[in-house]
Order: structure tokens, then C-alpha cells, then sequence
């Protein structure tokens, strides 16, 4: 039962944050297809691609030198870091202060970008680069989510399985549809990616410590419900009487 | 050399975006540490000071950026 618990919530912790991830880079690459070449946009990602399965191969074998203490105790914090500013974020978006995240609007915003560059006799080189960059930068927060979640345990592998489901559904879905995956509710998605992160942190770094939890693995998902409470509560505390705020950075 | 620059700035931020709450957090995973190495802590107390510290820490952080942001 312990077993299927952290199985599963790996995976599916795993899959959310990187569907989440990939949907953003996602919008960016057809930004960039669309406005400018196809070639732009694929070399751009292969590019990207390059550099995060290199960083894979560089962190995997460093990190199984590390005993596990200690590792669950580094990854512990380095996502409490990571899972509480989502949570933030997801609860000031959810409350209103800060806008939501929406891929019409990152599109058209790129779509503009991209096309003033199109007189430019770089516009292929910087069209290549934006792709790239989006790539790479939501690429190695996948990286990160996946190695973090899935290196305490030994279950890189079930990580990496979550995060190709999520590869593979925004691309087949982005294929079909040809426009930029507004409809996914990625801020409700970002929610819980920063509840199960910021659970998935108490756990490991208490581990570190040398907490034997109650229920062991199944403390997890204690946890998932108290940050869910919170969240939930502080939400309906922040709603009324605020104003709307643009200028902060989006995910 | 620009976009190494972009790129480690993104990398920062993936971890920093409010800088108090990042210090918050950092403090109180320090002190419980302390506390259960060196001060014979129990380790399970230790593990509920962070479940509160980390729910403390959230709350004080959104309320902030709430307060910041109210309509006066």
C-alpha cells in the first residue's frame, strides 16, 4: 500500500508538473513555427533537448554518489523552495492579486514579438533562440521535478514515465489542434503542483532529519490535505478587497 | 553570453521568487535541524515544527503581498 502510495504519487506529481511545463514551452514553439519557420522552431527545441539530456546524463550518476540521507535532506529543501513559491503563486492567482496565467495571451504576445523581428536579417537566428530558451527553461524545471521526486525513493524511472505521458498527451493534443492548449486548466494544475511539491518537501526533508512519520509514505498525502486546508482558507481570506495586480512576473 | 546570463537568472528564480519567504524557509529548516542534532529535539516534533513553520511562512508571504496591494 505504502509502495502504490509513493508510486503513484510520484508519477502523478510528476505528470502534472511537467504537463503544466510543457504546455508553456509548448505555446512559445508554435509561436515561433507558426510566425516564422518550422525550422526555427525544431532546431530551437532540438537544441534544448541536447542540453537538458545532457544535464541528465551529468546529474543522474553524480547524484547516486551521494548517500541518501543527505540527498533526501538537499532535495527536501531545494523543493520547499521550489513548491512553496508555486503555491504562492497559485494562491495569489486563485485570489486575484496576481493575474492568471493564459496561453492565448502568451501566444499573441510571442506571435508579436516574433513578427517585429521578421524584417531583421536575424529573425531565423532569434526565432530559434525564443524557442530554445522556452524549451530549455521549462525543460529543466521538468528535469529538476522529476530528478528531485523521483531520486529519494529509486523512482527516477516512474518520475520520467510521468513525465512522457505529459510529453507525449500536450504534443499529441497541440498536433491536433494546431493553437496554443488554453483550455487546459493550468492554474487550478499549478494548485496542486505546488501542494503535492511542497508535501512531497516536508516529507523528504523530515526524512533527512531523521523523522520516521506516522503511516510513513502515506504522511504524504497528510500533508497534501493540510496544505490543501490552508490554501483553500487563505484563499477565501484574500478574495475580497483587493485590486488587481499586472505587473508581477508570471510562471 | 547573454542567454547563459537569462538562464541562470531563471534557474535563481526557479527557487527564489519572494526573497523572505526563501530566507523564512532556509531559517526554520536550519533551526530544526539544530534543534534535533544538537539539542536532542525529538525528531517527530521536529517534523511538525516544519509542517507549521512551512503553513507560517506561506501565510505570512501572501498576507504581505495582500497588504501591499490592498485598495487604501
Amino acid at each position: 500500500m505504502d509502495n502504490l502510495t509513493t508510486i503513484s504519487s510520484t508519477i502523478l506529481t510528476s505528470f502534472l508538473a511537467s504537463f503544466v511545463e510543457i504546455v508553456e514551452a509548448f505555446t512559445i514553439v508554435l509561436a515561433v513555427g507558426l510566425t516564422n519557420t518550422w525550422r526555427s522552431a525544431f532546431t530551437g527545441t532540438a537544441l534544448a533537448l541536447i542540453v537538458l539530456v545532457v544535464m541528465i546524463l551529468v546529474l543522474g550518476p553524480l547524484l547516486q554518489l551521494v548517500p541518501i540521507t543527505a540527498l533526501q535532506f538537499v532535495v527536501g529543501v531545494l523543493l520547499g523552495l521550489f513548491g512553496m513559491r508555486w503555491l504562492r503563486k497559485a494562491i495569489l492567482r486563485a485570489s486575484g492579486y496576481i493575474p492568471l496565467h493564459d496561453e492565448e495571451k502568451a501566444f499573441r504576445e510571442e506571435t508579436e514579438a516574433l513578427s517585429k523581428q521578421r524584417g531583421l536579417g536575424r529573425a531565423d537566428y532569434l526565432a530559434m533562440i525564443a524557442a530554445f530558451k522556452a524549451v530549455l527553461l521549462e525543460g529543466v524545471e521538468v528535469v529538476f521535478v522529476v530528478i528531485a521526486i523521483g531520486s529519494t525513493h529509486g523512482l527516477t524511472l516512474y518520475a520520467s514515465l510521468g513525465a512522457l505521458i505529459a510529453c507525449v498527451l500536450v504534443i499529441g493534443a497541440g498536433l491536433l489542434v494546431h493553437r496554443p492548449l488554453a483550455r487546459v486548466p493550468e492554474n487550478s494544475l499549478k494548485l496542486v503542483v505546488g501542494l503535492m511539491l511542497t508535501s512531497f518537501s516536508v516529507f523528504w526533508t523530515g526524512e533527512g532529519l531523521g523523522v520516521s512519520w506516522p503511516g510513513e509514505d502515506f504522511a504524504i498525502i497528510v500533508f497534501f490535505v493540510i496544505f490543501s486546508a490552508f490554501s483553500a482558507v487563505t484563499i477565501n481570506l484574500l478574495k475580497p478587497g483587493h485590486k488587481s495586480v499586472t505587473k508581477e512576473h508570471v510562471l | 553570453m547573454k542567454i547563459l546570463a537569462i538562464i541562470w537568472e531563471e534557474l535563481i528564480g526557479m527557487f527564489i521568487d519572494d526573497g523572505a519567504l526563501a530566507l523564512f524557509a532556509l531559517a526554520l529548516i536550519a533551526a530544526v535541524s539544530v534543534a534535533i542534532k544538537f539539542l536532542d529535539l525529538d525528531p517527530l516534533v521536529g517534523g511538525g515544527l516544519l509542517v507549521a513553520g512551512y503553513l507560517a511562512i506561506l501565510a505570512e508571504s501572501v498576507h504581505r503581498f495582500a497588504a501591499k496591494n490592498k485598495v487604501s
